[in-house]
């Protein structure tokens, strides 16, 4: 479906995730003119990807969990907003200007208010040899899975902490692949730390799903746990994996395929480029946009809603969407202030419900700093493929942050805009320095959040403004 | 090596990759279908030369850069496979004027 | 601890430059710089070191920077990255092409010959990749470009090398006369004191001017600046275009850069730029029009620094024209990278000696008329 980019519109709403379909289905039910970006050709986002067109239609290998995300689907397509899939935004101004690429041609659309819902991503593992063919994220293995049906054939091996990791490898057994061992690098110590938010875990859904998925995938899988270091090792692709548990010595396995995951941070590109206000989040290790709860950021006319907002989870996301959506009708007038809250209701009751254990399980999966902070010979930064010891000799010439780092590296410079080294860097600043994360802060992002080709950006409509605008010189 | 657990059941698509033809189904990503393929390396990197393959699948590490249909640098996981596409790995730097 | 002589507002390239070369000439320097050295204008410019197309009365001072550049590694340690692989400015048409003869004519006259007019086929010999409609060129061949930020902190090091002191941070909040010197006061409750103050504040220099009773009309800009993936290598000058802006260099990794004059806007006292798609647009088309190989590139990033623009378009350069001991280098609308050596060394004789032998009279602070 392809859909011609209009000039403007009340509300833009980026990511097809639950936040941000729901986000839109909200706002659009009640009257406003609202469009929906998404990267992706099919909605679902990254937890509920190819939703609407997975093969693997047998319910039990996804899970319930999984399948819930189809309700989003329908409340959304009938709600009146505009869907434009396969849709890049690469930039978003604070007066809520978009520029957005959709089949190679580039156009600004201008939004009365806007809506961020692009998620999370998975947490960088700088690993020695995390950049060889054959090493990838467990959320890569997942989306093979749901888009493809596809399993990694041989040697395979998942390698990480947190909740996700135990979720993948049951999807992947039931759908019938293999697992050779899954490495779970969680520090014993996290277990006693994670226990004052005991009762909420207890209280909250999380208990019984995540035993269950733990036990079934120990039934069939060799878990070896405590896991201090690792490493890929290879020539041209992986061949084996190397790991220390705590207090042992260096066992190798073979290896095809080596999956890692360490927990999600949210994606904090397109609201940093935007100049939203972001904190140090200590107990998530990750950068966090400030926002109220109704998702405003630091800057009026900007929304952040679900885990870009910050990490709560698949369900959390929808009903922060919802109050998001409803936020924006108030803010533009369709509802007041009183109708605005009694809507809201139900929803901060489902969203309190929804976060009920995630605490506990944040700081169970709190990953240890061994794999935040690599060792000296290993990539920090993929794409320039700058060290984690080039880094810390530049703090050492008197670098004080990511930033002025960009004059002496080009950490940060690459494709990827930091997404796969920025938390990465500012650790090993902030750990050289002796400061925290939070005063050493994080790469200045600017659009395009994307690379825009020439051509897009050549094909974007002339206005006048650009005659006004030139300096002769 | 990846292989199908399960097939989507729709319509078959050939691309070719260096010139050599392989299968893919409707609804895979260039990337899924070069590693259903068993491709193990899409590129190398214009720094080092070392080679890369996918690693994310969803848009965000860059890793997946190939060459489609004569443009450069796309992103393989975010692009669906079509009948007839040619995809070249990319060697170091782009060059200009493809 | 003795106060200084001299207290530099502003730690870019232009005040780094001062500092300098008044701390080699025995004279007590503190730098007041309100964020960091190189944070804004001086460390994210297009890093042009060109003499080519300059305002006439430029002229003489960048003709003097060039030789310093040509030595910077003497002056400070450092090479800056600066390469001189020339500048060339292109001609699309015969009017334009004619316009630039006039222009190398007019500098000839006035007894510079750093400009050379070259024909299409000499243009073609030095830009191959050129598009085939351009008719010919005015070409500088020692003009070259240099790593903006690397330049400024290079002089920085080699400014505290030599004794300056460089405060970073540390915003002045106030300028006022203390006897006959001066009081400077910074946001952090200090007031510092000297004899004589240099004014190298950038975008913000208006306010320090004021305080001294002076008005000057300086317009914050935010020139734009786009960079491309990395590319084969097929241009080795800086390039300009005579009838449209544009500022393009290819670096030794491949990137292209891409900037020209289009702005965005800004917000000075929050050092936030907001860039503007549609003028990025103009320079994508005028790069597809002149380039054609970079039709398939790639933009990864594109910035917009917050730079000092004056209507007349060059810089105020000089002595106060209201106070004794102080001095003013600020306003290089966008072209004043390449002067940064000079800068300094004309401040440095200003303040020591009481004049110049450099022509500063066009950059006099009250030629903008009443106010």
């Amino acid at each position: 479906m392809s859909a011609a980019i209009r000039e403007s519109c009340d509300l833009a709403v980026i990511g097809a995730g639950p936040a941000g379909l729901a986000a839109a289905a909200t706002a659009a039910r009640l009257g406003l003119d609202t469009v929906l970006f998404d990267e992706q050709p099919a909605p679902g986002g990254q937890i509920y990807r190819a939703i609407t067109e997975t093969p693997l239609s047998e319910r039990g290998v996804l899970g319930e969990d999984y399948w819930h995300g189809g309700a989003l689907l329908e409340p959304f397509f009938q709600s009146g907003a505009q869907y434009v899939p396969g849709a890049t935004v690469w930039s978003v101004t604070r007066e809520g200007e978009i520029g957005v690429s959709v089949a190679g041609a580039a156009r600004l659309l201008q939004a009365r208010h806007v809506i961020l819902a692009t998620g999370a991503l998975e947490r960088p593992f700088p690993i020695p040899g995390w950049t060889l063919p054959g090493v990838m994220t467990c959320g890569a293995a997942q989306i093979l899975l749901k888009s493809s049906g596809l399993v990694a054939a041989g040697q395979v091996v998942l390698a990480g902490s947190g909740p996700l990791l135990w979720l993948i490898a049951a999807q992947y057994l039931r759908a019938g692949g293999e697992i050779a061992a899954l490495l779970d690098t969680t520090p014993s110590a996290n277990w006693s730390a994670a226990l004052p938010h005991l009762p909420g875990f207890l209280a909250s859904s999380y208990l019984a799903k995540g035993m269950k998925l733990v036990r079934e995938v120990k039934r069939r899988v060799k878990v070896i746990a405590h896991v201090a270091s690792l490493a890929a090792i290879g020539g041209d692709r992986v061949e084996e994996v190397a790991y220390r548990v705590f207090g042992g010595s260096e066992t190798r396995m073979p290896v095809d395929t080596l999956l890692l995951h360490q927990g999600v941070v949210p994606n904090i590109n397109l609201s940093t480029a935007i100049g939203c206000a972001h904190g140090w989040d200590p107990a998530q290790l990750c950068f966090t946009p400030v926002s109220d709860e109704w998702g405003m950021s630091s800057l009026d006319g900007i929304a952040i809603a679900g885990d870009g907002a910050g990490i709560s989870g698949a369900l959390a996301a929808e009903h922060r969407g919802r109050l998001a959506g409803l936020d924006a009708a108030r803010r533009l007038g369709r509802i007041g202030d009183d109708a605005r809250d009694r809507a809201a209701t139900p929803h901060r009751t489902a969203l309190a419900r929804a976060e009920r254990g995630r605490r506990f399980l944040d700081r169970l999966y709190r990953p240890a700093e061994a794999f935040r902070l690599p060792a000296p010979e290993t990539l920090a930064c993929r794409c320039e493929e700058v060290t984690a010891q080039q880094v810390q000799e530049a703090v050492a010439l008197g670098v004080q942050g990511p930033n002025q780092l960009k004059s002496f590296l080009r950490c940060g410079m690459g494709p990827c805009q930091g997404r796969l080294c920025g938390l990465t860097v500012t650790e090993l600043i902030a750990k050289a320095r002796g400061v925290p994360p939070g005063a050493v802060g994080y790469y200045r992002l600017r659009p395009p959040v994307k690379p825009i080709t020439l051509a897009e950006l050549a094909s974007l409509p002339r206005g006048e403004a650009a005659e006004k605008a030139v300096v002769r010189g | 090596m990846f292989r199908r657990a399960k097939e989507a059941g729709t319509a078959r698509v050939s691309l070719s990759v260096d010139g050599r033809p392989i299968a893919a189904e409707a609804g895979d990503s260039v990337a899924a279908a070069l590693l259903a393929a068993g491709i193990t390396a899409c590129r190398t990197t214009p720094v080092s030369g070392a080679p890369r393959a996918p690693y994310c699948m969803m848009g965000v590490c860059f890793e997946c850069l190939v060459t489609i249909d004569g443009i450069g640098s796309r992103q393989a996981c975010l692009t669906p496979v079509r009948d007839g596409m040619r995809i070249e790995t990319q060697q170091g730097r782009r060059e200009a004027g493809r | 601890m003795r106060s200084p002589d001299v207290i530099v507002i502003g730690g870019g390239l232009h005040g780094c430059s001062a500092a300098l070369h008044l701390a080699r000439r025995g004279v007590k320097v503190q730098v007041l710089e309100k964020d960091y050295a190189g944070r804004h204008a001086s460390g994210v410019n297009a890093g042009g070191v060109r003499r080519l197309g300059r305002h006439v009365a430029e002229i003489p001072l960048s003709v003097a920077s060039m030789e310093l550049w040509h030595r910077i590694r003497d002056l400070v340690d450092d090479d800056c990255g600066f390469e001189s692989n020339g500048q060339v400015k292109v001609a699309e048409n015969e009017a334009e092409l004619a316009l630039l003869a006039q222009r190398v004519a007019e500098a000839r006259a006035l007894g510079f010959s750093h400009e050379e007019l070259i024909d299409r086929q000499q243009m073609r010999a030095v830009l191959p990749a050129v598009a085939e409609h351009c008719t010919g060129a005015i070409y500088c061949r020692d003009d070259g470009a240099a790593n903006p930020y690397r330049t400024t902190l290079a002089f920085r090091r080699a400014a505290e090398r030599a004794g300056a002191r460089i405060a970073e941070g540390v915003r002045v909040t106030g300028v006022s006369r203390e006897g006959r010197g001066w009081r400077v006061e910074t946001a952090d409750g200090t007031a510092h004191r000297a004899a004589v103050i240099v004014n190298c504040a950038g975008a913000w220099a208006d306010r320090v001017a004021a305080a001294l009773g002076e008005s000057a009309p300086v317009l914050p800009s935010a020139f734009m600046l786009m960079i491309s993936n990395r590319l084969e290598h097929f241009v080795k000058p800086v390039v300009g275009a005579a009838g449209r802006p544009l500022s393009f260099k290819q670096f030794a990794n491949g990137t292209v850069l891409i900037g020209g004059g289009y702005k965005g806007s800004l917000d000075r006292d929050a050092n936030w730029t907001e860039l503007d798609f549609r003028g990025l647009a103009e320079s994508a088309k005028t790069v597809w029009d002149l380039f054609p190989i970079m039709r398939g590139a790639q933009i990864m990033r594109a910035w917009a620094g917050i730079e000092a623009r004056m209507p007349d378009d060059i810089p105020v350069l000089g002595p106060s024209s209201t106070e004794e001991g102080a001095f003013h280098a600020f306003g290089f609308s966008g072209h004043g990278f390449q002067l940064g050596p000079i800068s300094g060394a004309i401040m440095a004789e200003l303040v020591v000696t009481g004049r110049t032998n450099l022509p500063i009279e066009p950059f006099r602070i009250n030629r903008f008329g009443a106010s």
